[in-house]
């Protein structure tokens, strides 16, 4: 779908006097590989104090930005987009140490209403590595109360997370696309109850972080599943995510001592090969003396060897498995996809009307105060040249004058505010400063 | 009479559960439930009648001994749907029951060969009711072993079938197989136990080298092999489901093929 305005309308900010363009720069799982991303995610501590450094830059009025495994996203409104993106990407490789030409071909960088339309994809989970994941909502809700409450967002960004939400919820009560990435943790849910019964005090071992493999954890706490290992690359991001859990952290070196342990094994690495072995698995399934070992395998390539199937009292599904297991209809989804897509193009129109809107605001006091600076600089003149009128009597003549204003203008901003209404409102602000002779 | 009234009443519950396979419906299960424990009662206050009227339990020929074998089942059957809660067992159990009773009712009725005092003994009543019943628990067993295999195939090859939405959890398949083996395995040596009293007192030897006793020492070291390499091995699962299974075809062989095809003491008990 086409955008029909002016792509080059800007958003005029009433506490700086000058107009503002929404500015998004990020990276995601599509874009960089994981090693980029695990370099440049933020913790909850780094967020807070690039809030703090960003606002402060000259060149970013507004800003929000969040970080999960499988992105880094900021949000910005500026004066000059191109230069917050730059303020941005030098903060970041500041604070990470990492020079900027290192993961500069990993960014993108969207403007106005491209930007608008990530932030939409993003909230509304078509933008995850596992679409219709229900995770990632909560995450930018967080992100953005962070935000909020250390007042980094400004009106602009504000309307636009409110939209952001309404635009998300939408997508998820009318759309299926959350069915189905819940529906593969609850398949992975069923198995294991139909391999061990009940899942109470079973323990559980988590190899890479996801936002899939996270909500199967969670889903497996709910059922009162029991100590929670969590095996990362970096072992910094395993301990955050342990701690999340209530679980404990372990090196990678340390999986095949925890597979003696453990009931079930969710992993969801980056890793190109696979990361648990039929080799490694073997001695374990002697040691465990009979006890079902249930593998899950979200990641994409595959972490574990498929070929651990073949073991006795080994169970590997992975996520074409589990997909499977759901429901093969692919048309189905299809459908559900381009429905996504219309509903997040009608929340970025209504919020570029929005947006346009704000932009008639300067136009409309203009028309005003051209109209008020005449009619009420001819009413002094006469009333300076008229003598013998008593106070009250002068005070009627200039309520008459600005009653003259009031309707005059009205027609005119009636008229501006119907071309917004009807989506013409570049063309009706255009004739409106023409006809009063207004410029920038 | 009351003959007529237990088959109808296993007749039932055999219908009921395989409804209930197919349709899952809970009321369809309890139903089964219901006529098996009915044709339980019919069934055990026919044998007491028998017994009260004879003077001892009636297994003098292939008749009453598959009689008694279905009514084994029925109780071990109850027990466990009482204690473990697996009610898709039913779906095995009634039919067994029914067909065992319903053989037993085809086969002419034999009078008995033995002097009466071979029957009027404490040692071979308890010898005859603990090898029955352990033989049942054992048919549990390799019933629970045939559903683990059946649901472990659907789960290993990713075939989520008929049978998978039906069964139970491996582990729930597994543990009562577990449970049904330990019970089998406890009233079998008991009932050996008896047994070789039992022909102390009769004989005056222990041990004959009949074809039976050969055949139910087999059986009896399989269980207790099954038994050993899951508590020393932790031999679960699979294997273990097959040597149930295997173990139960042994004792079959035991309990009626051996009764066939070789020669013994225990011949007239399978007379037809």
């Amino acid at each position: 779908m086409t955008f029909p305005v002016d792509r080059d309308l800007p958003v005029w900010d009433e506490r700086y006097g000058v107009m503002l363009e929404i500015v998004l720069t990020g990276l995601n799982h599509k874009t960089a590989p994981v090693e980029i991303r695990e370099r440049l995610a933020m913790n909850r501590q780094e967020c807070m104090e690039a809030l703090d450094a960003l606002r402060e830059h000259p060149h970013v009025d507004e800003v929000m930005l969040f970080s999960t495994c499988n992105r880094v996203e900021v949000l910005m409104a500026a004066k000059d987009g191109d230069a917050a993106v730059a303020a941005a990407k030098g903060y970041i490789s500041k604070l990470k140490g990492l020079p900027v030409d290192q993961f500069e071909s990993s960014l993108y960088v969207h403007h106005r209403e491209e930007a608008v339309r990530h932030m939409f994809c993003v909230a509304a989970s078509l933008d995850s590595m596992v679409v219709g994941e229900p995770q990632i909502l909560g995450q930018v809700k967080d992100a953005y109360h962070l935000t909020a409450a250390k007042k980094a967002t400004g009106p602009l960004l504000n309307r636009l997370m409110h939209r952001t939400f309404h635009v998300a919820k939408r997508v998820r009560s009318e759309t299926g696309i959350g069915d189905s990435a819940v529906s593969i943790s609850y398949a992975a849910i069923e198995l294991a109850r139909k391999i061990f019964g009940s899942l109470e005090g079973r323990k559980i071992l988590l190899v890479g972080a996801g936002e899939m493999a996270e909500l199967a954890v969670e889903h497996l706490i709910q059922h009162q599943a029991g100590d929670i290992f969590v095996a990362n690359r970096t072992l910094e991001r395993g301990v955050a995510l342990a701690r999340h859990f209530n679980g404990s952290a372990i090196a990678l070196e340390e999986i095949p001592e925890a597979l003696k342990e453990v009931d079930i094994i969710i992993s969801s690495t980056g890793s190109p090969t696979s990361v648990i072995t039929r080799e490694m698995v073997r001695p374990v399934i002697k040691h465990r003396k009979g006890r079902s070992l249930f593998f899950i395998d979200i990641a994409v390539p595959r972490d574990i060897d498929p070929a651990i199937n073949r073991l006795s009292n080994a169970y590997v599904y992975d996520i074409d498995d589990l997909k499977e297991v759901i429901d093969g209809n692919i048309e189905s989804r299809r459908a559900e996809a381009i429905k996504a897509e219309r509903i997040v193009e009608e929340g970025v129109v209504a919020f570029s009307r929005w947006v346009e809107g704000l932009s008639t605001v300067p136009t409309i006091k203009a028309v005003r105060a051209k109209v008020e600076t005449i009619a009420l600089g001819e009413v002094e003149k006469t009333l300076s040249s008229l003598t013998g009128l008593s106070e009250e009597e002068k005070a009627a003549i200039r309520r008459m004058g600005q009653a003259i204003v009031t309707k005059v203008v009205h027609d005119p901003i009636r008229f501006i505010k119907d071309g917004c209404h009807n989506r013409d409102e570049s063309r009706a602000l255009s004739y409106a400063r023409s006809f009063f002779n207004i410029h920038d | 009479m009351m003959d007529i009234l237990t088959a109808v009443l296993y007749l039932a519950s055999a219908v009921a559960y395989m409804l209930y396979l197919f349709f899952q419906k809970e009321r369809l299960q309890e139903a089964g439930y219901l006529f098996l424990g009915a044709g339980f009662l019919a069934h055990t206050l026919g044998l007491v009648v028998v017994s009260v009227q004879t003077g001892y339990l009636p297994i003098h020929n292939l008749r009453e001994t598959l009689g008694l074998a279905a009514w084994a089942v029925a109780l071990v059957f109850l027990f466990l749907r009482f204690q473990y809660r697996i009610k898709i067992m039913g779906v095995y159990a009634a039919p067994l029951t029914l067909l065992a009773f319903t053989a037993s009712m085809r086969i002419p009725d034999l009078p008995p060969t033995q002097p009466e005092a071979v029957y009027a003994n404490f040692w071979f009543f308890a010898h005859v009711i603990t090898i029955f019943l352990g033989e049942a628990a054992l048919a549990m067993a390799c019933g629970a072993g045939i559903l683990y295999i059946l649901q472990e195939n659907a789960i290993k090859e990713k075939k989520r079938g008929f049978f998978y939405r039906r069964l139970p959890s491996l582990e729930q398949l597994d543990g009562m197989g577990y449970a049904s083996i330990i019970a089998g395995f406890t009233a079998l040596t008991l009932g050996l136990v008896t047994g070789l009293l039992y022909s102390k007192i009769i004989w005056h030897r222990f041990i004959s080298w009949d074809p039976k006793e050969v055949w139910s020492g087999i059986s009896w070291v399989i269980y207790a092999v099954l038994i050993h390499e899951r508590l020393v091995g932790g031999m679960r699962g699979r294997k273990a489901a097959w040597l149930a299974i295997a173990g139960f075809a042994v004792l079959l062989f035991t309990l009626f093929g051996v009764n066939f095809f070789m020669d013994g003491h225990h011949g007239e008990f399978t007379r037809f």
